[in-house]
């Protein structure tokens, strides 16, 4: 059995990662995988949240928001509406998406679509604690 | 006869402006190759997407087995009562007939559709003036994609009618660096909408763009879905050959590939020849994929104007530089013919000035 796969992280806007990884973990719908070489096929949703990988016996960490994943033994594909490295983050920004997702929420007006600010909110955070871990 | 010094003016003001003209073309070839960078990068995601859908068509009941009707909303077909038009045109002018074209093509549509409600939505300044002109503004409006923050605010919903045709919203501004979430939230809202009925179809009139030589302006249906993987043409019009013809001079001139860059091998995403664990049930995963996919088709849209519009830049430039080296060409013949003109007259006025005495 080969210790590495191949993992591609592609968003509509560019291939993110295209390298040989030992390990990732991703955030699936219903909880946290971890997936090493030879895993059985397997297609999942992504919720938010961090995509962790070894490559190279180098620890890689993104932000991912939305998207599905394929596994297969020899290579893992996942495709996620953004997937920012910690140094991509705009920090500033999530910290003020937060803020309003959380006014929206706490402003009492019926229109608000609840689930999306909670959305907003549950992304910003991730991409908040990615940034955290960079160091 | 006109002065010397009169077309020496000209002359120079033309050399400014072919100047210009020149600068806006090495511009416009070098975003239009930005712009084609991003449309192969977006596409191994749309493949992917396709690919995973079409296996899970494949192993999911996505038509009911008694009624025959399509168990997800966004693939039931209605009777067509208000069509949505999504007309993307570009922000900026100097684009030769570029955005002209696309509304013409729009409007050829609005009368294929005649008799129908239509709501319009507008991207790219031009599109939404010329629009403007003609139809009301509705009373609701979408939010603008141009506003960078997503509100909280859901889709309103819209009872009331300005007309048969209006424009339901307006969308300036975002060409110049366009994102996927924008596209996402421009997807969002029609989907609602599709969802409420309020609309019983959408389309897309476009410029497509596959390379400088292969472009046309297309109206694609993007809902409802008929089938996966495949672009549902209502209306396409070649671009004129002599239009094409000078695209391809100025591609050369400039240095740009004619042929459509190519990406990765299509990548086979979920299609392998195993069974799958599905962590959710695939109706679930088909259910949260298939707005994705609508999001994805008026992404590429979008990005396809974008290119399309920076090549009509480039041609426009390139046919004017060329038209403003020709006048320059004609001024100096005409300048110099004047300057001969002008001596043989002194010539003739010493002669018989000196015969006179």
């Amino acid at each position: 059995m080969p210790d590495t796969f191949q993992l591609e992280i592609v968003t509509p806007e560019k291939k993110v990662v295209d390298t040989a990884a030992e390990d990732v973990q991703i955030p699936g719908k219903n909880g946290y995988l971890g997936i090493l070489p030879g895993h059985a096929p397997l297609i999942t949703e992504l919720a938010v949240g961090e995509v962790r990988f070894h490559a190279g016996g180098e620890q890689h960490l993104l932000a991912v928001a939305w998207g599905f994943a394929e596994v297969l033994p020899d290579k893992v594909t996942v495709l996620a509406e953004s997937a920012e490295s910690p140094d991509e983050i705009d920090v500033e920004r999530a910290r003020k998406a937060k803020q309003r997702a959380e006014q929206r929420l706490t402003s009492g007006d019926t229109n608000v679509d609840v689930e999306r600010a909670l959305n907003a909110i549950h992304k910003a955070e991730t991409r908040l604690d990615v940034a955290e871990k960079k160091s | 006869m006109a002065n010397i010094l009169d077309i020496r003016r000209r002359i120079r003001s033309v050399i400014n402006t072919r100047q210009i003209t020149k600068a806006m073309k090495v511009v416009s070839a070098a975003k239009l190759r930005r712009a084609q960078e991003r449309t192969l990068a977006a596409r191994p995601y749309a493949q992917m997407l396709t690919s995973v859908l079409k296996s899970l068509v494949a192993r999911t009941e996505i038509y009911d087995p008694e009624t025959g009707e399509p168990k997800h909303p966004l693939l039931a077909q209605r009777p067509e009562k208000t069509v949505l038009l999504i007309v993307v045109t570009g922000d900026k002018g100097l684009a030769g007939a570029f955005s002209a074209n696309i509304t013409k093509a729009a409007a050829r549509f609005l009368e294929l559709k005649a008799g129908k409600n239509i709501d319009i939505e507008a991207i790219g300044r031009k599109g939404r003036d010329f629009l403007r002109r003609r139809y009301p503004a509705a009373p609701v409006q979408t939010r603008s994609l141009g506003e960078a923050e997503e509100s909280g605010e859901g889709e309103p919903e819209r009872k009331e009618r300005a007309g048969t045709i209006q424009i339901t919203g307006e969308h300036i501004g975002i060409l110049g660096k366009l994102e996927f979430s924008q596209a996402r939230a421009l997807a969002d809202s029609v989907i609602k909408r599709y969802e409420r009925e309020e609309i019983d179809s959408v389309y897309v009139v476009f410029n497509e763009f596959k390379s400088v030589i292969a472009q046309r302006l297309v109206v694609e249906q993007i809902l409802p879905i008929a089938e996966i993987g495949e672009q549902t043409l209502r209306l396409v019009e070649e671009l004129p050959e002599e239009e094409r013809k000078r695209a391809k001079e100025a591609a050369i001139s400039a240095g740009v590939g004619l042929r459509e860059p190519r990406g990765d091998a299509a990548e086979a995403f979920g299609t392998a020849q195993v069974d799958y664990i599905y962590e959710q049930p695939p109706a679930e995963l088909f259910r949260a994929l298939l707005p994705k996919y609508v999001a994805i088709q008026i992404f590429r849209a979008l990005l396809e104007s974008i290119a399309a519009e920076h090549a009509a830049r480039m041609t426009a430039m390139d046919s004017a530089t060329n038209n403003a080296t020709d006048m320059i060409d004609s001024l100096t013949l005409a300048m110099n013919r004047a300057r001969q003109a002008k001596i043989t007259k002194e010539i003739i006025e010493i002669v018989s000035g000196a015969a006179a005495m």
